[in-house]
């Protein structure tokens, strides 16, 4: 069987109404393992996530051209769009607790799918947070409400929530903006344990973490994929662009 | 700056610091006084109604007989009862199938306006909505009249078509605008993250409904409710037309549930009917009250158990909302 999450981009362009937010982008993204995006803000780095799960689609005012294949599948003919949705885990910027139990939080998207035997969701629950490093704080206390955790205990549940219904491609986008560094070293450790199962898409502004964490590295500007190379590559005094040079190291962005 | 010199510069500018600090305190001062007179007339309209409903309370009030008893006979010549229990479970009733009426469809147009359709319908819908807000309670009043009554005779075979059923159901029609109104905010108050993660959950437009949407906006619902069950309470015209306006309690004691096709008599409509034909007496030289008189002052009594109901019913769901509003 062959290894299953790898993702094909091809000349995939977003508009908002009259503003282009991405520009006939092509990627390939193999199975497994970290792949991160960096790039400035209004990249359209949160787009490329949006479009792979196909959220974007409920946004107003919004035209995708071009195509995405899942496992060589493209997204377009998947009929069952929540089938698709499920398996990928998503994890915002700012932790969402659902206004729910830190147990209901996780077990929301099995039950959604049609899992309700207690003892099944007891185990993808336990599962779940443990993967998210998150089971030892919160196992005495999973009944009480979600959003009374800390900002980045909630981004650890979100994480687990996103794991719950054990996805082939777990997407990340700038997950440490609200999360204090001793956590985000936490969830980063969880990230390489958690590659060698699935294919995570890591999108970061920090490009410190994307050197420490990517397998391959891409890079965007303006919509468009400027560079995409192995990560030590990106990094090394001469990435051979310019442009990727000067983000980098820090010279715009 | 300025094109004269000398003391004449200084006196005109100190006039225009003097004019500019005038006027501000006037502004201020006025509209002072109109954020404070909603208050004076709340308070006024309380102090007015207990006034006029105080003899009442003094001499012929008895409040088991008041509340409990359902035999209203303000003029009789020689028993005048003051019993209102048929008022208030007439009241009750209405507004009952009131809510049953309107809280499905109007919970549903505000989940269909917030979360289902697009933009260009939600703005239409809410025109159209607030419009039905805009029809006078009289019109609604007729078209129970002359469109509910035929109907409910055909179809149901009543000897008549003015009763609970009628002015429930159009009581309920009059009260889903402002039901609409505030479940929408409320839906659309429910952070778009929580719908984001959701969706990227794989929940579907139902899921997303039920499981996050309803149970965020929960509160907000309720007061939503409760907003419209004041209004159904404190419906008049279109209730005093449409319920046949007889003194009769909807029980007979065999079924578990009322009887929609009975006539009924709310409070507010005992107040309007008989508010004009009430002679308004003055106090006897001895002291005492004229017989008469109490007519008059009960039916204020009436306004002040109204008024208790919905300021109870309203401060309720004011705290629910602030309770929203502090826990965001």
């Amino acid at each position: 069987m062959p290894e299953t999450g790898s993702i094909e981009i091809k000349d995939l362009t977003v508009r908002y109404r009259n503003k282009i937010a991405l520009d006939g982008v092509s990627l390939s993204i193999p199975a497994k393992g970290i792949y991160a995006i960096i790039g400035p803000a209004n990249s359209g780095k949160t787009t490329l996530l949006k479009s792979i799960n196909r959220t974007i689609e409920s946004e107003a005012g919004v035209s995708v051209k071009g195509q995405i294949f899942i496992d060589g599948r493209n997204t377009k003919r998947i009929r069952d769009i929540y089938e698709l949705r499920r398996r990928i885990g998503m994890v915002f910027p700012l932790p969402v607790g659902l206004p729910l139990s830190i147990y209901d939080n996780v077990a929301y998207a099995p039950r959604i799918a049609g899992k309700h035997a207690r003892s099944e969701l007891d185990e993808i629950v336990e599962r779940s947070l443990r993967q998210a490093a998150l089971w030892d704080e919160v196992k005495d206390r999973l009944k009480s409400l979600g959003t009374m955790l800390s900002g980045g205990q909630q981004q650890r549940l979100t994480i687990a929530r996103a794991l719950s219904h054990d996805p082939e491609i777990l997407c990340l986008d700038e997950f440490s903006i609200a999360v204090d560094p001793v956590t985000t070293m936490r969830i980063e450790d969880v990230l390489v344990e958690l590659k060698n199962k699935m294919t995570i898409i890591l999108v970061t502004n920090l490009v410190q973490q994307a050197r420490r964490l990517g397998d391959l590295t891409c890079f965007m500007n303006m919509g468009k994929v400027v560079q995409v190379d192995e990560t030590e590559k990106m990094f090394s005094d001469n990435p051979g662009n310019q442009l990727t040079y000067d983000y980098v190291h820090g010279v715009f962005g | 700056m300025c094109a004269l010199r000398g003391p004449v510069c200084s006196f005109l500018t100190r006039l225009r610091r003097i004019l500019r600090i005038v006027s501000e305190r006037t502004i201020v001062s006025l509209i002072f006084l109109c954020g404070v007179s909603a208050v004076i007339f709340v308070f006024g309209i309380f102090f007015f109604v207990f006034r006029e409903g105080a003899p009442f309370l003094r001499h012929g009030f008895d409040a088991k007989e008041f509340f409990l008893s359902p035999d209203w006979y303000p003029t009789s010549a020689t028993n005048k009862r003051y019993g209102i229990l048929a008022q208030l479970i007439g009241t009750g009733t209405v507004t009952l199938v009131a809510m049953l009426v309107a809280v499905p469809f109007s919970l549903g147009a505000g989940i269909f306006i917030a979360e289902f359709c697009g933009k260009k319908t939600r703005e239409i819908m809410k025109i159209l909505i607030e419009l039905l807000a805009a029809i006078p309670s009289v019109v609604w009043g007729f078209i129970g009249l002359m469109v509910m009554n035929p109907l409910i005779i055909w179809l149901t075979g009543a000897p008549i078509g003015l009763n609970v059923l009628n002015a429930g159901v159009i009581v309920g029609l009059m009260s889903v605008p402002i039901i609409v109104t505030i479940a929408e905010d409320a839906i659309r108050a429910v952070p778009d993250t929580y719908i984001e993660a959701a969706e990227a959950l794989g929940a579907t437009r139902w899921q997303l409904v039920r499981k996050v949407i309803l149970p965020a906006a929960k509160s907000g619902l309720l007061a939503a409710v409760l907003l419209g069950v004041g209004r159904a309470v404190g419906e008049t015209m279109a209730v005093l037309m449409c319920t046949g306006h007889s003194i009769n309690i909807p029980f007979d004691g065999k079924a578990p549930f009322f009887h929609v096709l009975d006539s009924v008599r709310t409070l507010t409509a005992t107040i309007a009917a008989e508010m004009g034909e009430a002679p308004r007496l003055e106090v006897n030289a001895d002291g005492t009250f004229p017989a008469e008189a109490l007519h008059y002052q009960s039916l204020f009594v009436i306004g002040i158990v109204l008024f208790a109901v919905t300021f109870v019913i309203n401060v309720t769901a004011d705290l629910i909302v602030k309770g929203i509003r502090k826990r965001k």
